[in-house]
This record gives structure tokens, C-alpha cells and sequence, in this order.
């Protein structure tokens, strides 16, 4: 059973590295936390995508001596998507501080208990 | 195949992504100018999405390939007649949409004019990408560029929108971080990103659980971003708080196009056979649905804001669609595509004229409308004809689609879904007649009576032509789609169904 768990273990970083960002999302009151929630969200999914993309004893994919066959290349493709992914992140995450400025400079506090009592 | 036609496929998105980039830059200098540079963007693709559809049925399905990389390594753009009707559809309702916002966009947002228009056409630029790749990764990236402006869109709204839009980026991430894992998911086990390559090397795949997951998290993935029933929660708020003229191009051009990427994974990436028999997606979703129409109907029942009402009314509708695609069968199908095009005309009309109102009075209470038909006879002929269109009163557009939902709940042999499609009729009969009542007749609670009585002009106040002209057109649209239904299913949206149908 360990040997199980510890054979693929960044998976099982990924689902826990997500759950902990999905309760922080939906269970914290505090806006920043939840945001930083969503941040560690999408970090695990770029973990995830990083390992399908990697093999055991490949090398970069760049053509190289002694390196013939494709088993001997990791695979890029994943790595490049991940790329994009990161920069998606980056701008949700930058819109995301832009509203949390715009609610602290209206109500003057970022918990959302406090914010719902002062909009009734 | 490089004729001009093929072209039109690339420029649809190209021509708004680089005028968008424009308006800041004559902004600068005329800030005038930004409403016509994406007034003039918007009209261009929306000739090359009349193009694009043209060819499609006369020539057969187009493919684009960027870059000229051939499809399973390199990104490719499809056109088929499903993406072609679903793009007509975005353009002509946005086209119409941007048309009325000049004067609501001027009033509400007047120092903002030319930052608004530059993420205004960002985000249809994002919508049409989604419509017309045929990459699942592409379409996610998409998915964010639309989403992404829609956040910011929102924000600038009045009281209460922050938050809204704050709910809107965590719940719209959860989204398409699901869909981007579902993404993964498939590509572990095919090694490819492309649509019509997936569909080929999915089948073999079908009993392993990995694809299940997959199907999983792209349905949750795209019911959180349109709003479907358990987990429409930031819907009402974002389209409450956000500025009219948003709210007006959001409500109904955005969940159509989510509604359309659950149509192309379903049925393009997915067969119809492993959603009906091997698993029971298709069932599933459409009880989801059945209790969205309900759900949806019964809340905008209790509302008291115009644009909350509307909204809560859109996750109804939303749930029409859903329910048509969840009975798998010819004529819910079809029900679900003729409620795409049906349902934008109607809620672009009936957002265009709670922005009217917003426009000419300031007020959006339903109680506080008192005899508004007399200072703007015209805006309110067009909601008397969205609302009844809603209801599915026959010469208009809403009865045809809800008639072939009827017609695929009765060919499932399921008379819960004829009963629900029944029930929410009335409600929505219902919460549009309590509209239509406090718009042309004195109010009858006492309170807004004294107020209504203060508010009636004696002279007739018309919103400006600029906004006028789009909401008559609208209206007369819904009219017009509903005498030309059978055209429009026989000439159009048979072609569009996956195979097998």
C-alpha cells in the first residue's frame, strides 16, 4: 500500500495541494484567503500536468546524441500547455486583486460577513 | 481549400482582437471613437459569421489550420453547421447589443467609455474563439479570455457588483480549472488535444474510468460557467450589479455559448452512445435540468428588481436548453439548438429594455413602473412581446422551441419533462404578466400607487433612436424567427446534429 501511495506521490500531492485550495475557497470568510485558496487551486492542476509530462531516465527534447528513440524525451507538449495555464493564472489572480481593491476601497474591509451586513 | 471563404474563419476573431487593441489608441486622441471602432469590429465579423455559415451548408464543413500544422499536432479551427448557427447567433445579437449600449454606456459609464469598449470587444472576441476552435486546449484559453473580461465587465457595475464579480472569478475558476483538468484527463489516455482526433481514439477507451473523470469534470466544469441550477449561485448577482449595457450583452450571448461547448463535448469529442448507454450522463442531466426550470421560474416569482427577475429567469432557461441536449433524442435536440437562437433573441430584448429603463428613469423596481407605456409606448410593446415570447404565446419564437422539447419529452416517453416545461410556462406566465401589469395599468399596492401616479408623464418620452431602433429590431426578430421556424430547423439545424440522429 505505501509503495502504492509512494510510486506516484505527486499525484497524490496534486489532489491533496487541491483540496486544500477547494477549502479554501468554499470555507474561509476572508476574500484574500479565498484567493490565495484559488491560486494554490491552480498551482495543483499545473503540478498535475507537469507529471503526466515527465518519464523516468528521459532528457530534455532537444535532439541529442545517444537519445534516439521518443521514450528517451520527456514530453514537452504538457510543460507548454502549463505555460499558458501560468499565464492565465497570473491575470486571474491580477483582475481578482484589481475587485478586491475596488471592494476594500467601498467597504473599507475584505471579510464578507462584514461586507454582506454593510450592503443590507 | 484557401478560398476568400476559408479566410473569413481566421478573420471572425481577428478583426475584433486587433481592434481591440485599437480603441485604446484612437481613444486616446477621440474618445468618441470607441463605440464605432467596435460598432465597425462586431459588424465584421458578423458578415464573416454569415459568410462562414453560407459556405458550410453549401460547401461542407471547413477547416482551418494555423500556421498551416495539420490537425492532430497543429491548432485547427472547424466550421460546422452547429459552430456556424451558434456564431450567427453571438454576432447578430452582440451587433444588435452594442448598437443600443451607446447612449446607457454614455450615462452610466461616461469616463470609462473607451476602457469599457476595449474589454467589451476582448470578450466577444473570447465568445467567438470558443465558437470556432476546434481544439480542446485552444477553446480553454479562450474560455478565459471571455471569462476573464466578464469579471472585469462586471466590476465596474453599481453598489454590490465587486463582490458579485469577486463570487463570479472563484466560482468561473473552479470552472474552467475543471474543464482544464478534464482536459488532461483526455490527454493522458489519447495523447491528443484535437476534437475530431479525440472522437476517433475515445471510442476503444470507453469502459476505462479515466475517461469517465474526464466526461465528469467537463460537465461540471462548463454547468458551473453557464449557470445551471445547483450552481448558478453567482449568476443573479452578476447579472443584477453589472452596468446595463453589460448585463444586456452577458445574459444573453454568454450562457448560450457555454450551453454550445457542452453540445461539442458531448457530442463531437463524446459519442451519443457511451452518454445514453454506457453511462447515464444524458438522464442525469436532464433531471438537473428539470429541476433548474422549476427552480429558476420559482425564484424570479419572488423577485422585485427587473434585471434580478431576468436573471433568475435565464437559469430557467438554461435549463431548457440542458434538458433538450440531457434526452438525447432528435427532437429535444433540436428543441435545445432553436432554444439557443430563440432564447438570445429573447433575453437580448428584454435586458436591452430593463437598460432602457435604467436609461430613461433610473428605476428597475417592477412595482415602481406605474403606466410607464405612456412615455415609452415602443420600448414596451418589445417587452410585451419578449415576455410573451418567454411565456410561449404561438406566433412568437419561445412557443416553437418549448413545442419540440415537448415533442423529445414525449419521444423519451417521460411525462415529468412535459409536466415541468408545462408548470414553468405558467410561472412564467405568471411572474412576465406581474411586469406587463405595473408597466400599462396603475399600480395596485398603495404605496407605489402614490408613486406611480407622481411618475406619469403627460409627454412621451422615447429612449434615443440609437437605442430604440436595436430593441424594435430585436422584438421584431422574436416575431419573425417564430413565422420562420421550419425554415430555419429544415434549412439549418438539421445539418447541425451529431450523427446518428
Amino acid at each position: 500500500m505505501i509503495e502504492y501511495l509512494m510510486s506516484k506521490y505527486n499525484y497524490w500531492i496534486y489532489v491533496v495541494l487541491m483540496m486544500i485550495g477547494f477549502y479554501a475557497m468554499m470555507g474561509k470568510r476572508n476574500l484574500v484567503k479565498k484567493l490565495i485558496g484559488m491560486n494554490i487551486f491552480q498551482t495543483a492542476i499545473i503540478l498535475y500536468y507537469i507529471s503526466i509530462g515527465v518519464k523516468k531516465g528521459g532528457t530534455l527534447p532537444v535532439v541529442m546524441e545517444g537519445a534516439t528513440r521518443a521514450a528517451d524525451y520527456v514530453n514537452p507538449l504538457p510543460h507548454v500547455l502549463m505555460l499558458t495555464a501560468i499565464v492565465v493564472s497570473v491575470s486571474t489572480t491580477g483582475v481578482a486583486l484589481a475587485v478586491l481593491l475596488m471592494i476594500y476601497r467601498r467597504y473599507k474591509t475584505l471579510e464578507e460577513d462584514e461586507i454582506l451586513k454593510s450592503m443590507r | 481549400m484557401n478560398t476568400p471563404q476559408v479566410q473569413a474563419t481566421i478573420l471572425i476573431i481577428l478583426v475584433p482582437l486587433m481592434f481591440s487593441y485599437a480603441i485604446p489608441l484612437l481613444g486616446w486622441r477621440w474618445r468618441g471613437s470607441a463605440f464605432f471602432v467596435a460598432l465597425a469590429a462586431i459588424g465584421a465579423s458578423m458578415v464573416c459569421s454569415f459568410i462562414l455559415l453560407y459556405t458550410v451548408l453549401t460547401q461542407g464543413t471547413i477547416h482551418y489550420h494555423l500556421g498551416g500544422w495539420l490537425p492532430p499536432w497543429g491548432i485547427e479551427y472547424v466550421i460546422d453547421p452547429l459552430n456556424g448557427f451558434v456564431g450567427v447567433v453571438v454576432c447578430v445579437i452582440s451587433f444588435l447589443v452594442t448598437l443600443s449600449s451607446k447612449e446607457s454606456v454614455q450615462k452610466e459609464l461616461p469616463d470609462k467609455k473607451v476602457r469599457f469598449y476595449t474589454i467589451y470587444l476582448l470578450l466577444f472576441t473570447g465568445l467567438m474563439g470558443i465558437v470556432v476552435t476546434g481544439d480542446v486546449f485552444n477553446l480553454y484559453v479562450f474560455l478565459e479570455i471571455a471569462s476573464l473580461t466578464a469579471y472585469a465587465l462586471i466590476a465596474i457595475g453599481e453598489d454590490g457588483a465587486p463582490l458579485a464579480s469577486f463570487n463570479y472569478i472563484i466560482m468561473g475558476t473552479i470552472g474552467a480549472c475543471f474543464y482544464l483538468l478534464g482536459v488532461g484527463y483526455l490527454y493522458i489516455v489519447t495523447g491528443s488535444l484535437n476534437m475530431a482526433d479525440l472522437a476517433k481514439l475515445l471510442p476503444p477507451l470507453y469502459h476505462s474510468n479515466v475517461v469517465l473523470i474526464a466526461l465528469a469534470f467537463f460537465l461540471i466544469g462548463t454547468a458551473i460557467k453557464m449557470g445551471l441550477f445547483p450552481l448558478h449561485v453567482w449568476l443573479p448577482d452578476a447579472y443584477t450589479y453589472a452596468p446595463s449595457a453589460v448585463s444586456a450583452f452577458i445574459a444573453p450571448v454568454m450562457a448560450k455559448v457555454m450551453a454550445y461547448i457542452l453540445i461539442r463535448v458531448m457530442f463531437t469529442v463524446f459519442q451519443p452512445s457511451y452518454l445514453i448507454e454506457m453511462v447515464p450522463v444524458a438522464s442525469i442531466l436532464s433531471w438537473v435540468a428539470a429541476a433548474a426550470i422549476l427552480v429558476g421560474s420559482i425564484m424570479a416569482l419572488a423577485q422585485k428588481d427587473l434585471k434580478r427577475m431576468l436573471a433568475y429567469s435565464s437559469v430557467s432557461q438554461i435549463g431548457y436548453i440542458v434538458l433538450g441536449v440531457g434526452l438525447g433524442n432528435k427532437m429535444g435536440l433540436l428543441g435545445a439548438y432553436l432554444h439557443i437562437l430563440n432564447h438570445a433573441f429573447m433575453k437580448g430584448c428584454l435586458f436591452a429594455v430593463a437598460m432602457a429603463l435604467m436609461y430613461r428613469t433610473g428605476k428597475r423596481n417592477i412595482f415602481q413602473l406605474g403606466r410607464i407605456h405612456r412615455r415609452m409606448p415602443f420600448t414596451m410593446a418589445a417587452l410585451v412581446i419578449g415576455a410573451l415570447s418567454m411565456i410561449g404565446i404561438p406566433p412568437t419564437a419561445g412557443f416553437f422551441s418549448k413545442w419540440y422539447l415537448i415533442l423529445g419529452s414525449i419521444d423519451a416517453r417521460n411525462w415529468v419533462f412535459v409536466a415541468v416545461i408545462l408548470i414553468s410556462s405558467l410561472l412564467n406566465a405568471l411572474y412576465f404578466f406581474r411586469v406587463i401589469e405595473n408597466a400599462y395599468f396603475e399600480g395596485v399596492h398603495g404605496h407605489s400607487q402614490k408613486e406611480a401616479m407622481d411618475g406619469i408623464a403627460k409627454v412621451r418620452e422615447e429612449v434615443p433612436l440609437s437605442m430604440l431602433i436595436p430593441i424594435i429590431l430585436l422584438a421584431a426578430g422574436i416575431l419573425l424567427l417564430g413565422l420562420f421556424n421550419e425554415r430555419i430547423i429544415s434549412g439549418i439545424l438539421v445539418f447541425a446534429l451529431p450523427p446518428g440522429f
